[in-house]
Order: C-alpha cells, then sequence, then structure tokens
C-alpha cells in the first residue's frame, strides 16, 4: 500500500482545488529554475535512475526516450507533444490529471522541453474532453501570468510555450505517429516506423511524445530524486501509478497506488471488492481493452505492474482495470470489444481493416449462438493474420483481446457454437428423402 | 472507420462570423506559418459550433479557401472523424456511451431509454423538443459509468431513474447539471458502497 506522503497527485479528487495557488501549496513550481538549471544530463540521469516507465501503454523508458532527441538544434526545430488523447477503453486517468492537477502537467511540459531542446509544445486532447481542455487552458493562462510560461520561463533562460490541439473522437490518434499527422492537418493514420518520431516526427521535425501522466510526475521524481521514486515498487517496475477500476465492483475509482500492489487489494481495499464478493469474480482486463483479459485463478495472485502481467501474457497497458464478474456474458463483452475495434480501425493497413470486422461478425455469432465449431479455429487464425502485419500496434490491440478468450475461455465460447451447417440443411430436409445419401453425395 | 452521411440539403454559402473570424487568426498562431494546414481541426470545429453544431459542405469548401488546402483534404479529414456532425443534429445532442465499462454497468438501459424518450432510431431528431441521440465508443470516463455527453458535458453514475429525469429535461429544454448523478466527489471511492455493497444500475 503506497503510504500518503508518497503520493504525487494528492488533489485527484479535487478536495484542494485545482487553481494555481492551491497548487502551489502543494509544492508544484518549487525550484523548478534550480532544477532546470542543474541540466540537460542530471535531468535524464535522474529520469533514468528513477526507472520511470511511460505511462501510455508502451512502458518504455522515460530517460531513454529523451536521450534519444538529436542532442545539438539543427536547422529544424525541436517540439515536444503531449498525448491526451486518452481512449483506451477502462482508462480516465488522464482525464483527472487534466481536471485537477493540471500545473503538474504544465510544469512537467516546461521541464521536458527544455531536456529535449523543444521550445513549443502541443497537448494533444481528445475531442470529448472539452471541458477539461477549457481547464488546462485556464491553467496555462494562469501559468503564463506568473510568467511561469513564454519568455525566459519560470526565470530558467528558456523561452517555452504550450498549445492545445484538440482531437475529434478518432481513437487512433493516441498512437503516437497519427497523433503527428492529426497536427499536420491530416487524417489520423500512423506513420511506418522508422524513421522514430524523436528524429522525423511533427512537421518533420524530431519530436517527442509523452503520455499525460509520463511527464506529471517528473517535477516530482526530479525534487525528490530519481532514487526515492525507485524506492517505490521493484526494480524496473518503479513509482506510482494511478489505478482505473471500473466495472463490477461496488466502489469504481481512479486511486495512485504504487507500482505491484496485488490486484485482490486494490479491489477489495480501494474499490469496494466485486459485486456479489470475490469468488464471484469471472475476469479482469488488466490494462485497457487492448489487453489480454485474464480469468479468476490468475487474478487470485496477480501483482499489477509490467513484468509480472508480461510473464501472465497480459500487460499493464495503461492501468484501466476492467472488473467482469460472473453475472456478466464474458462473450459478449468481448464482442463488445471487437465492436469497439472494428469501429475505430484507420482503415489504412488490409490486415486491421478487414479483419477487426471479422472478429467481431465471429464473435457476434457466438453470442447469437449461431457460429460453428469451425468458426472457433476461423477466429483463432484472423487473430494470428492481423498481430504484426499492421504498421501500428492497433493491429495487436484488437487482436489480443480475442486471443485472451480464447486463451481462457475456449469452454465457454465453445458451449455456444454448434456443429456445421451441413447437419442444419439435413435437418431442414423433407423427412421422406433418405438422409444417408444426401451424406454420400456430400462425401 | 465509421461511414458517415453527408446531409441531403445543403446549405449555398457559409461564412465564418466576424466574431469568429478573430478566433481563426488567434487560432492560426498556434502553428508554424507555413503549417496552416494544421489549423483545419480547429477551425473546422469553429464551423460545427456556428452551424448549429453540423458541418455543411459549403463550410468546408471556406475553409479549404482560408488555409490555402485541396478541398478533398478538408473533405477527408472531416469524414474521418467522427466528432463533426456532416448532418444537423438535435440542440441538445445525447451521446451515449456503450463500450464494455459502461456496458457491463447497464449502458444498454440507457440505450433504451434514449429510444424511448427521444426517437426509436438513432441521429433523429424527436418529434417534442430539439433532441437527438447517437451511440458512441469510450467516452473516457469509465470509472463513472455509465455515463452520457450531452453537447460538452458529462453526465455520470447514472441509473435508469436519473437518465429519465435527465432525459425530460432536455426535451422540455431546462437540461440538468452535469456531474456525478450518485452525489460522489469526481472519480473518488464511496466509502459508503464500499462498506454496504451497495448494487448499481
Amino acid at each position: 500500500m503506497l503510504k500518503k506522503e508518497n503520493r504525487i497527485f494528492k488533489n485527484l479528487y479535487n478536495e484542494f482545488g485545482w487553481d494555481i495557488e492551491n497548487s502551489l501549496k502543494r509544492d508544484d513550481w518549487k525550484d523548478t529554475k534550480d532544477l532546470i538549471n542543474k541540466g540537460r544530463e542530471w535531468i535524464i540521469n535522474e529520469v533514468k535512475t528513477s526507472e520511470l516507465r511511460g505511462r501510455g501503454g508502451a512502458g518504455f523508458s522515460t530517460g531513454l526516450k529523451w536521450s534519444f532527441a538529436p542532442k545539438e538544434v539543427g536547422s529544424r526545430p525541436h517540439y515536444l507533444v503531449i498525448n491526451a488523447d486518452e481512449s483506451e477503453p477502462g482508462t480516465c486517468k488522464d482525464r483527472d490529471i487534466l481536471r485537477f492537477e493540471p500545473q503538474k502537467l504544465i510544469e512537467g511540459c516546461l521541464i521536458a522541453g527544455y531536456t529535449v531542446n523543444a521550445h513549443v509544445c502541443y497537448i494533444y486532447i481528445r475531442g470529448e474532453y472539452f471541458n477539461e481542455g477549457k481547464r488546462l487552458q485556464e491553467a496555462i493562462n494562469q501559468a503564463y501570468a506568473k510568467n511561469f510560461l513564454g519568455k525566459n520561463a519560470c526565470g530558467s533562460g528558456w523561452d517555452f510555450d504550450i498549445h492545445i490541439h484538440y482531437g475529434a473522437g478518432a481513437y487512433i490518434c493516441g498512437e503516437e505517429t497519427a497523433l503527428l499527422e492529426s497536427i499536420e492537418g491530416n487524417k489520423g493514420q500512423p506513420r511506418l516506423k522508422p524513421p522514430f518520431p524523436a528524429l522525423v516526427g511533427l512537421y518533420g521535425c524530431p519530436t517527442i511524445v509523452n503520455n499525460v501522466e509520463t511527464v506529471a510526475v517528473v517535477p516530482t521524481i526530479l525534487r525528490r530524486g530519481g532514487k526515492w521514486f525507485a524506492s517505490i515498487g521493484r526494480p524496473k517496475n518503479t513509482g506510482t501509478k494511478i489505478f482505473c477500476i471500473s466495472g463490477n465492483v461496488n466502489a469504481p475509482c481512479n486511486v495512485e497506488e504504487e507500482m505491484g500492489i496485488s490486484l485482490k487489494d486494490l479491489i477489495e481495499k480501494h474499490a469496494g471488492g466485486v459485486v456479489g464478493g470475490w469468488d464471484n469474480l469471472q475476469a479482469v482486463i488488466p490494462g485497457g481493452s487492448s489487453m489480454p483479459l485474464l480469468p479468476k485463478k490468475v487474478c487470485d495472485t496477480l501483482k499489477m505492474d509490467f513484468d509480472s502481467l508480461i510473464e501472465n501474457k497480459s500487460g499493464l497497458g495503461t492501468a484501466g482495470i476492467v472488473v467482469i464478474n460472473k453475472d456478466q456474458d464474458i462473450v459478449e463483452c468481448m464482442a463488445r470489444i471487437a465492436r469497439f475495434y472494428k469501429h475505430e480501425s484507420c482503415g489504412q493497413c488490409t490486415p486491421c481493416r478487414e479483419g477487426s470486422g471479422w472478429m467481431w461478425r465471429i464473435l457476434d455469432r457466438v453470442v447469437k449462438r449461431k457460429a460453428t465449431f469451425s468458426d472457433i479455429d476461423l477466429l483463432s487464425d484472423v487473430t494470428k493474420q492481423i498481430e504484426g502485419h499492421t504498421i501500428c500496434a492497433f493491429g495487436e490491440g484488437s487482436a489480443w483481446p480475442v486471443q485472451g478468450l480464447l486463451r481462457h475461455f475456449r469452454k465457454e465460447v465453445e458451449s455456444r457454437c454448434r456443429e456445421e451447417p451441413l447437419i442444419r440443411k439435413k435437418l431442414n430436409n423433407p423427412y421422406l428423402v433418405d438422409q444417408h445419401l444426401l451424406e454420400n453425395k456430400n462425401a | 472507420m465509421s461511414v458517415k452521411k453527408v446531409h441531403d440539403n445543403q446549405p449555398k454559402e457559409f461564412k465564418f462570423s466576424d466574431e469568429n473570424l478573430k478566433k481563426v487568426e488567434e487560432i492560426l498562431k498556434r502553428y508554424p506559418k507555413k503549417n496552416k494546414k494544421s489549423a483545419v481541426m480547429p477551425l473546422l470545429y469553429l464551423a460545427q459550433r456556428q452551424n448549429n453544431n453540423w458541418i455543411p459542405l459549403a463550410a468546408m469548401k471556406h475553409i479549404a479557401n482560408y488555409l490555402a488546402m485541396p478541398y478533398i483534404s478538408v473533405y477527408e479529414v472531416a469524414t474521418f472523424y467522427t466528432m463533426y456532425n456532416l448532418s444537423p443534429v438535435g440542440k441538445h445532442f445525447v451521446q451515449v456511451c456503450t463500450t464494455t465499462p459502461c456496458l457491463l454497468r447497464g449502458a444498454d438501459k440507457i440505450v433504451k431509454l434514449c429510444k424511448e424518450n427521444i426517437s426509436p432510431n438513432e441521429n433523429e431528431i424527436s418529434k417534442k423538443g430539439n433532441c437527438s441521440w447517437m451511440e458512441v465508443e469510450c467516452l473516457g470516463a469509465c470509472v463513472s459509468a455509465p455515463m452520457i455527453q450531452i453537447n460538452d458535458d458529462y453526465y455520470e453514475d447514472l441509473d435508469e431513474k436519473s437518465t429519465k429525469e435527465i432525459l425530460t429535461s432536455l426535451i422540455n429544454d431546462k437540461p440538468l447539471k452535469p456531474g456525478s448523478y450518485r452525489g460522489r466527489k469526481n472519480t473518488s471511492p464511496e466509502k459508503n458502497l464500499i462498506s454496504n455493497g451497495e448494487k448499481h444500475a
């Protein structure tokens, strides 16, 4: 359990007020100038010591990512882009940071911007978060009024501007290159990598893309030291994380906890337990909809961090935990997720565009009990054909939940399927026709 | 990819109002001068707000001229993103989140209530009042499920009773306040529910 003094987002529920005066009381913007004056090397090293891994889903080392930005600014300016396009079903952590801890994000942007040599930062917020964007703009204006942003930001000698760019309801724009395409004014379709955005990103310039939560924890890490952050959790899976617990729990909530907390503790101590008790648990999606679901027997002992979830053939993703109890139809739940991916596929790569539709239609047939046993193998085959054959990770994201379903709930799926349609055809035959003759014809 | 229908009855002309033209200038300042194209998404939003929450083709042509980009590129953007409405929607535009986390907590009941109270079909303007509704994918408020978005505002922690009240208030053109309908503070855990183990919608 996370100790109270180790909590980074103290105002996660807006108990103390979001505006800059209250944020200053919570130590935001404290000694920012000194931190920046310690230099890029020091900041990157401190972030590397903290072993902070990106909070947007992939879990890539943040310090390493920042070190990929070219050291010297050439003819092209550098950009910092913040990914606030939070659309992964089950995830709603960034929304609370935008609403209630905006100064942490803004301060993080300044530090990150300085570290990667960027004078301009774009925050890409999903269009549905209109009010959250308005709130963030107010917070940015307050920071400008205090000279924390703009020319010579916070007295550090670094000029820094932040602009907000709204998305418009496309899940795929959470993928970093699709997000850059979207800022450039195109359809949000991912680019081929390499070149990676760190070298060729927004407008063809070096660009570092970070998730909201990643950047928002950086100022606290620098103030309290990378070692402090690394002391929470276990090696390579350090620090605190905001978990979003939704679905069939008594008290769904967002909560900041240490990495590696057990799933059972998280659900029982913070979210009021599973509806109908722990034994009524059927499955848990541990990291937002694109991570494979896990059945109860795995959940009993599961630790919530990057590596332990990978060991269990799933992933921490964005730490959006969706709890499904035994009152629910698991196949229907996954069919709905498949429908989500069918709706959100950007249509660029054929395996994903067509395959996501196939998966949804087959699962829909299973729900309606119209599928045959061969459909299950077909479904499994389709997921394998999508996975690894697309430009971006959306392909994996759409295939993994279905693979998870087949891995852990194959019996459940099979119990809804029936024999080949041939037999149905026989059933529809007029009574007088000899059934065995029909069989011969088909043999 | 969603299939969106362009409205049959298109207005002939569209021009930004003077007030919005000022906003356009502000928006253009955010992006490098040679990358004016970046402003296409904010400008489409402006056009949508000016034109009763939907974008006519004339507006796309206007924006294309303004940003010196091909009309087809603007059309491409407007049809790709789901939040640009290409045909009229109600004054109170209800979007019901039906993705799995909301579904688990009874989003289907809310869809049913919308069908009963607003219109039997999606994207159809109600006979009484001026509302329309549609199903959407995850709105990113999963711990407050089930929830709906009405124009810009989120209505969270709903059940059948509160949804009915909200929908009736929309039809009477006196919308209720957004926020949680279980009286909790944002996304904090509800202590009383933890101890009692109360049932949800």
